[in-house]
């Protein structure tokens, strides 16, 4: 490990996390499922309680007291992400209901744009919610959807993806860590290469906000879409960012409050950036308190936090390596901490439930990724993700539990 | 013996382990057990597909009781099908249909049965009791 780094104090990190500290059917509770959804800070628990105790009022409407300080908040919250992610402006910093609600509305609204000929590239490890909404505007404006392949190790084919490209295309949309295979992609390659046909670029950031800064400007991708929830924070909240320019351009996607300037029967025009995204009340908690979690992850050294998952994705590979039948889906050379795989002769479903038994979770399935199980031809995989809150004594425990339940199976 | 006393007869086998992976070890066995259906009747009209795992459904009627034979690709999904086709086999589509399978619940294995662990095992039952229905 690099000498520089300071080491990350997860003793203490772990005491921030409630919910670590617990036992299940009578064993301490693991949590490897980090890829589903992390687990919260005390910090964002107190915030969700004290909107709800003190500031609970909406927002953008009141000339009260209360309404101005909810409103307040949630501004400041979004300018707060803003930093987090070093967008150019506040207004570029969307707040939707998660990832796949970013991808939708991108879907849609700058779908609204495209023509029949178009052509939009995504990757074969995409999630199902940046594949499904872009076969759904294929079908609605005539477009073609291109698939980027992967190599056996679960890296793009990034020829392929040249190959792809041509005036034709409209939208790349990749993401930017697979949650199955924990790879990470080329992302500013990927971006400089769109661009130079004028395509342009939205990154599924869900698995990378919460691993490594993102800087949406240096990415200089055109979007960037990521769910509340697995980067600490609540859920039903999240963060689509945009280029001004872009969003500029696109049509609103839903109707409704908040989004309009003026309404006429004859004609109603609409509000600003990001309003005109945002209609309805939005999740005005879970927007500020998305802000709380992204303060309390700012700080932390990320580089400390990448060197600690590091550390424990290494460890956890050579310790699954050595157990009989084991075979690691997703072994590309830039991976993140996330471990898939499968155990020769067994179901991921059976081993996950007999680590569940023994107070380990793990997800198992296709992940929604199937299409990416049909090209392993495997049913699913057991995936442990982990969080910098994870240690290497818990890896141990994962193993020897692991053992136990093959045993049992063969 | 009747359904209801097969029933509690499984609870009181279950009533020794009070460690779940003992639980499981029971089931897997079962699992082990439970002869293989046929692969020429592993078609997809016979096929319940979960999300997690999937389940081959084989009924059959002589006109007076009911038959099941079934399989699944997971170990645990299987020896839970063991148990249920030990309960259901050789009794009448109306004893089938109005059974509340209690011995589930009792021996801790609901959560098996719940539409978020699409193993299956909900629609398996379901589709027992609807092949009963359909002969009462
Ligand atoms: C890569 C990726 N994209 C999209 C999603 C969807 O996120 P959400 O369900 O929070 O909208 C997930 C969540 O599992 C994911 O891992």
């Amino acid at each position: 490990m690099n000498e520089t780094i300071a080491k990350l104090d997860v003793a203490q990190i772990r005491l921030e996390f409630p919910t670590l500290h617990q036992e299940v059917y009578g064993k301490p509770l693991i949590y490897f499922d980090n890829g589903a959804t992390a687990q919260k800070p005390k910090s964002v628990i107190d915030a969700i309680s004290k909107y709800y105790s003190k500031d609970n009022a909406n927002i953008h409407r009141g000339v009260h007291h209360l309404s101005q300080i909810a409103t307040e908040q949630y501004e400041e919250a979004r300018k707060i992400i803003q930093k987090s992610i070093n967008a150019p402006a506040s207004e570029q910093v969307l707040f939707t209901k998660g990832t796949t609600d970013g991808i939708n509305l991108v879907a849609f609204s700058f779908g609204q744009l495209l023509k029949e000929g178009d052509e939009i590239i995504i990757s074969e490890m995409e999630h199902h919610s940046n594949i499904v909404p872009w076969q759904m505007l294929c079908e609605r404006q005539g477009c073609t959807l291109k698939v980027i392949p992967i190599n056996e190790k679960g890296e793009l084919k990034m020829d392929v993806f040249e190959s792809f490209l041509s005036n034709k295309t409209k939208l790349v949309a990749v993401t930017h860590i697979s949650n199955t295979l924990g790879t990470i992609n080329p992302i500013k390659s990927i971006v400089d290469k769109a661009h130079a046909v004028g395509a342009k670029v939205l990154i599924d950031g869900a698995q990378s906000i919460q691993h490594a800064k993102v800087d949406v400007q240096d990415l200089d991708c055109d979007f960037f879409v990521f769910s509340g929830h697995k980067v600490f924070g609540p859920t039903g909240v999240g963060v689509l960012y945009g280029k001004k320019e872009v969003l500029d351009e696109m049509p609103p996607y839903q109707g409704g409050g908040d989004m309009i300037a003026k309404v006429t029967f004859e004609k109603t025009t609409y509000n600003e950036l990001p309003h005109k995204f945002e209609a309805g009340t939005p999740n005005i908690a879970g927007g500020i308190c998305l802000a709380t979690a992204f303060e309390y992850l700012n700080s932390i050294d990320m580089d400390a936090i990448h060197a600690h998952e590091q550390d424990l994705l290494t460890y956890a590979e050579s310790e699954l390596k050595q157990i009989d039948g084991v075979r690691l889906i997703g072994t590309a050379d830039n991976k993140t901490s996330v471990v898939s795989f499968i155990v020769e002769g067994t179901h991921p479903f059976d081993v996950g439930t007999l680590l569940d038994k023994q107070g380990i979770a793990v997800r198992t399935g296709h992940h929604c990724t199937q299409p990416l199980m049909d090209i392993f031809k495997i049913p699913g995989t057991v995936r442990a993700s982990f969080a910098f809150y994870n240690t290497k004594e818990e890896i141990d425990v994962f193993i020897t539990a692991l053992k136990r339940s093959v045993n049992m199976l063969l | 013996m009747t359904l209801q006393e097969k029933e509690q007869e499984i609870i009181d086998e279950f009533a020794i382990y009070d460690d779940w992976m003992d639980k499981y070890e029971y089931i897997i066995e079962l699992g082990k057990e439970l002869p293989l259906i046929d692969d020429s009747l592993k078609t997809d009209n016979r096929l319940i597909e979960g999300c997690q795992s999937r389940v081959w459904l084989n009924t059959d009627f002589d006109g007076e009781n009911m038959q099941f034979s079934a399989d699944s690709d997971a170990i645990i999904t299987k020896g839970i099908i063991a148990l249920l086709v030990r309960v259901f086999n050789n009794e009448s589509p109306k004893n089938i249909a109005s059974s509340s399978l209690r011995f589930i619940e009792e021996i801790g294995l609901h959560e098996h049965l719940s539409p978020t662990r699409s193993n299956g095992l909900a629609s398996m039952i379901r589709t027992m009791k609807m092949e009963a229905l359909k002969k009462v």
